[in-house]
């Protein structure tokens, strides 16, 4: 029991090194919801105009509306560069030292999942730190009510960069996980625009956007920051999260996936 | 044992007894209704007929009744505020749109819109005792805390009048931005801040001698400057910030007296255009038109708390404590 720990232990310390010694990757992860926020949300403050909806009780602006899918948007780009990370090892082969280790590689994996979900978690909060620097203020309860929403989120976005991960072969394929995963999990959701804005574009889309699990993530972020339990949310992000790590833990498989083809 | 178990009981008697809320009564001008709000839920608990178009809204001073201008009825209503039923109606002279009620608790000063003048009823004759000849479409009414000075502001003339509230003349008429739809007196009746919808500005006069101080502009990052209009405003209980409505703006801005300068913007319903303080004065309430709900604003955080629906276009707003 104790070697599970000293491995989870291990792992952590590792990506925690790994990402504290990337200082760009760092600010990066920033820049980018803080472009987002600063500049997209400013545009459109005026736009797409006003609208009271759960869990918020008065009128907001968008700037306020899109924190909660921005910090989504952390979580998601760090779950994919986790699966890029994964991809990286793989090919340097540091990977197969990691997954030789006398232990399950469930448990290497599920180590590497928390890790990078403590980081994502770390990330968001500081933007939500430099949100309130710019005056875009919560509960300070909602900060705290937040951290479980954000590690189930993150935990499921992970798992999905896992089952992705296991599935590219090579680096150079990773542009293509940016176009057809990235993009549509973060436009076809509620990060930037509530869903009845959605259901007036289509059903369609309204619906492709209701069973998006990331809409789920950033709606369990988005009530947790208004300390309250979105329950539908909640069960669809774990239900999310235990299918992408059951795809995971299937794609690194030893007696297929990467090990088949000999990488 | 047995006089801790009573003691218990009745604090649990004492809780279960229904407290006397406050409340904040909101005129609904589309709806002929009054939405009531419970200051404790912050929410609707009672909806009462009135005439047509309710507009201003004022309680005596002791609480027993409550005026609310029928505009389309051309009447002032008087309801006993228990009840919610209509005690009688008040002449008023066409369309009132605005009124203030005397520091006499007695005389009601009546802007009445579409004749030019302003009415003074008395409410206890139930009689109109004068009719002042003012300027064209007057609506902002406010009378001075020593109840020597009464203002009506013309919307189309663009004047405050100031009428003497003795002999009912008018003693000066000072010029104003486009559009005043407000007056108000403060710091004890030395000043007279009046809000001009159109110029977009609150202008501050002496009312010694009826002199302009200070005119106040608004900006608000990235709302167009033709929709910042200024219409109703209150003061903070230590009388240092006014909360100015700034109409479809769907602001309210507050701004220090001393200085004269905005120093917040809080964002409400659309076409906010009066507000009134829950007793204590630690929340606002604001009427937003468009929207069709009132907007509770926490005054020492000056952020927004919550939105409560209530009927189509509401205008004016008074608490009941």
């Amino acid at each position: 029991m104790r070697t599970f720990g000293i491995a989870l232990l291990a792992i952590i310390t590792r990506e925690t090194l790994r990402y504290v010694g990337q200082r760009e990757r760092f600010l990066a992860a920033l820049v980018r919801p803080l472009v987002w926020l600063l500049v997209f949300a400013a545009g459109f403050r005026a736009a797409l105009g006003l609208s009271i909806i759960p869990p918020y009780q008065t009128y907001i602006t968008y700037e306020t509306y899109i924190v909660p899918g921005l910090c989504g948007m952390i979580l998601l780009f760090n779950g994919m560069q986790t699966s890029l990370s994964l991809v990286y090892d793989r090919e340097m082969g540091s990977m197969k030292v990691l997954l030789t280790a006398p232990l399950p590689r469930g448990w290497l994996l599920f180590c590497k999942l928390v890790a990078s979900t403590l980081i994502s978690t770390l990330q968001a909060y500081t933007f939500l730190a430099i949100a309130w620097l710019f005056e875009i203020r919560l509960d300070l309860w909602g900060y705290i009510a937040v951290f479980p929403a954000l590690c189930i989120s993150g935990l499921m976005l992970g798992a999905l960069g896992l089952a992705i991960s296991s599935q590219v072969k090579q680096l150079e394929n990773f542009a293509g996980v940016m176009n057809f995963v990235i993009f549509p999990m973060f436009f076809l959701s509620s990060a930037l625009y509530p869903l009845w804005k959605m259901a007036e574009a289509g059903e369609v889309l309204f619906w492709i956007c209701t069973i998006n699990p990331f809409t789920h993530a950033v709606e369990l972020i988005r009530f947790a920051l208004y300390l309250e339990i979105n329950l539908a949310a909640l069960g669809w992000t774990s239900l999310s999260l235990g299918v992408f790590l059951a795809l995971a833990l299937y794609g690194y498989d030893p007696a297929r996936g990467i090990t088949r083809d000999g990488k | 044992m047995k006089r801790l178990l009573s003691t218990l009981s009745c604090f649990a008697l004492l809780a279960a007894l229904p407290a006397t809320a406050s409340e904040i009564w909101v005129t609904n001008e589309h709806d002929d209704t009054i939405s009531v709000i419970d200051i404790e839920t912050l929410e609707v608990v009672r909806t009462i007929e009135t005439g047509e178009r309710p507009r201003g809204i004022t309680f005596s001073k002791d609480y027993s009744v409550v005026y609310v201008c029928a505009s389309d009825s051309d009447t002032v209503q008087v309801i006993d505020p228990e009840t919610g039923e209509i005690l009688h109606d008040l002449p008023s002279g066409e369309d009132p749109e605005q009124f203030v009620l005397h520091p006499d608790n007695r005389h009601l000063y009546i802007a009445n819109e579409d004749d030019a003048i302003t009415t003074v009823v008395d409410t206890v004759e139930r009689k109109v005792i004068a009719q002042i000849d003012v300027g064209i479409e007057p609506e902002g009414m406010a009378v001075s805390p020593d109840g020597k000075i009464a203002i009506t502001t013309s919307e189309t003339t663009n004047m405050a009048h100031w009428i003497d509230t003795e002999t009912h003349q008018l003693f000066a008429n000072t010029l104003v931005d486009a559009r005043p739809r407000h007056a108000e007196f403060a710091k004890e009746g030395s000043e007279l801040w009046v809000s001009s919808e159109i110029g977009g500005t609150v202008t501050v006069f002496a009312v010694a001698d009826q002199t302009p101080l200070a005119k106040i502009s608004f900006e608000i990052k990235g709302v167009h400057q033709d929709n910042i209009q200024p219409v109703g405003f209150e003061f903070s209980a230590d009388g240092k910030t006014a909360f100015v409505a700034l109409g479809p703006s769907n602001h309210v801005a507050a701004v220090n007296t001393e200085t004269y300068e905005v120093e917040d913007y809080i964002l409400v319903g659309r076409r906010v255009w009066h507000m009134a303080f829950s007793p204590d004065h630690s929340m606002l309430f604001t009427t937003n038109g468009v929207s069709g709900d009132v907007t509770v604003i926490d005054v020492a955080s000056r952020t927004p708390v919550k939105t409560i629906k209530v009927g189509r276009f509401p205008w004016g707003a008074a608490v009941r404590p």
